[in-house]
């Protein structure tokens, strides 16, 4: 019930289509990494995608937003079936959840900046997408642009503005034999930047 | 037996317009082959297709009356404006302006027209809203920018909202026995037809360019033929207004020429955004924009002249 609100409330206000520059839909499983400039993105990511992908598809989402109040709760676990992540977890690894959705057969909806950017375009990238594709190498990394979203809702602003919102998703990456960490990062960065 | 109104009889006529149209584009799109013919015979198809969605929306207003008509174009201004600012690169900063244009002034607009308070609706936007619109855009102190990102609120706001609403702001006119409504039934077939007509007429016999930089498919004599030929049929439907046959001629050619440089504006103001279409709200429409973008400066013009004129 609250899923095709949620879509049809998302087509109304900021439209969000996918635009499928680089790759086409596919069941492949697969990690959508994107630039993060607002709550929206995660919404927005997973409504672009054909609805039989939203099913496998899972977004990671922080646990210190949207784990905290019921609404946020609700729609992250129930309606787009989040994994929640501790941005600041100590001892433990932060990436655990997210090798345990992979290792299911998960696609994953990943913000590799880790925090919203107010900048047009995304900043440097944490290290957790390195880690996650040297882990699974078989996993298709696909580089997505969240165009307009910044002006849509921007950082600090609890009201969605209807502004026209699209994702373009770009042709997958790989980690290169012995490519270096901050080397990928970068490429991975570039790969979302291409995109703008 | 129930009579039937005279905007039954007109948007029967239109439906049966459109059967015959509907049926010539469709044996075109089979027989054309060359690719500028397909191309050309395309946008004629897409604009037919728009129409029927038209004359559903005059359907639906005229059956259920005035609230439904303000509903109908307020979704379209809401469209236009989306359309509009979305490829209007404005700054997150600008933020609070675009939420009051859109969930302020937009409602409030389209409200006092339906309680017909006609002399605050002719004033709302371009005194208030200009004047609160810098303001909000001013609350997070960026200054970068600052006319640029303000000015294109402000145009968005005015062609979006305040100049198609003077469309349905013609139901709060009294104009003796006219029924209104055939009045904005008069301005939206005038304008649409002169648009068409102006492309027939381009493609027929245009060598000429207008505005070759502006908008190249626009020519003296597309203008002309189609413009004439607008103007005839507006004078034509005389009956349905309360003007005389040369009134309505005149009305009509006001309309032509007003939604000629709206158009030609209109395309200036995308082109230096860098844009072809407006956006994808009607199936190879562009978008709600490239339609409307005549209505938006004959709308006001027509409104104020049937009001100082007429009412």
């Amino acid at each position: 019930m609250i899923g095709p609100l949620l879509i049809g409330a998302t087509r109304f206000l900021v439209g969000g289509q996918g635009v499928w520059v680089g790759t086409a839909p596919s069941e492949r499983q697969r990690i959508y990494f994107a630039n993060h400039s607002s709550h929206l993105d995660t919404v927005i990511l997973w409504a672009a995608m054909p609805p039989h992908l939203r099913r496998r598809t899972r977004p990671v989402a922080a646990a210190d937003y949207w784990g905290k109040g019921r609404v946020q709760r609700h729609i992250a676990l129930g309606v787009l079936n989040a994994v929640l992540i501790a941005r600041q977890a100590r001892g433990s690894d932060p990436l655990e959840p997210l090798k345990a959705a992979l290792a299911a057969g998960d696609s994953l909806i990943f913000f590799p900046e880790g925090t919203r950017a107010a900048e047009p375009l995304p900043g440097p990238f944490k290290p957790g997408l390195y880690h996650l594709a040297k882990a699974f190498p078989q996993v298709e990394l696909v580089p997505v642009f969240l165009d307009n979203l910044r002006r849509a809702l921007p950082k600090g602003s609890l009201l969605p503005v209807p502004l026209s919102c699209v994702a373009r998703f770009g042709a997958p990456i790989a980690l290169g034999d012995g490519e270096a960490k901050p080397a990928f990062l970068a490429r991975a960065r570039d790969a979302v930047v291409a995109l703008a | 037996m129930m009579a039937i109104p005279t905007m039954g009889w007109l948007i029967g006529g239109v439906v049966a317009l459109l059967l015959v149209a509907s049926t010539i584009g469709f044996i075109l799109s089979r027989r054309i082959t060359s690719e500028s013919g397909r191309d050309t015979v395309r946008n004629l198809n897409a604009r037919i297709k728009a129409w029927w969605v038209m004359v559903a929306v005059f359907a639906l207003a005229f059956v259920f009356g005035k609230a439904v008509t303000l509903l109908l174009f307020a979704f379209v201004s809401f469209y236009a404006l989306r359309e509009f600012l979305s490829l209007t690169p404005t700054h997150p900063s600008d933020h609070r302006a675009i939420a009051a244009a859109f969930y302020i002034f937009l409602p409030l607009q389209y409200w006092l027209i339906w309680i017909d308070w006609l002399s605050m609706l002719t004033i709302l936007i371009p005194v208030y809203a200009f004047l609160l619109l810098p303001v909000l855009s001013l609350t997070k102190g960026v200054t970068g920018d600052y006319l640029s990102r303000i000015a294109k609120i402000q145009w968005g706001l005015m062609l979006a909202v305040f100049c198609i609403s003077h469309a349905p702001a013609l139901l709060i006119l009294d104009l003796g026995g006219t029924p209104p409504i055939q009045l904005l039934f008069f301005l939206i077939t005038v304008v649409q037809l002169s648009d068409v007509m102006q492309y027939v007429a381009g493609k027929l016999f245009g060598r000429t360019r207008i505005a070759p930089n502006v908008s190249p498919s626009k020519t003296v004599e597309g203008l002309v033929g189609g413009g004439l030929a607008a103007t005839a049929v507006g004078a034509a439907l005389w009956w349905i207004t309360p003007f005389t046959p040369l009134q309505a001629a005149g009305m009509a050619a006001a309309i032509v020429v007003a939604g000629f440089l709206g158009g030609l504006v209109l395309s200036a103001v995308k082109r230096s955004l860098g844009a072809k279409d407006w956006g994808t709200m009607i199936e190879g429409h562009g978008g709600a924009l490239d339609r409307l973008d005549s209505v938006t400066f004959a709308a006001p013009l027509f409104f104020h002249l049937v009001n100082y004129f007429f009412a």
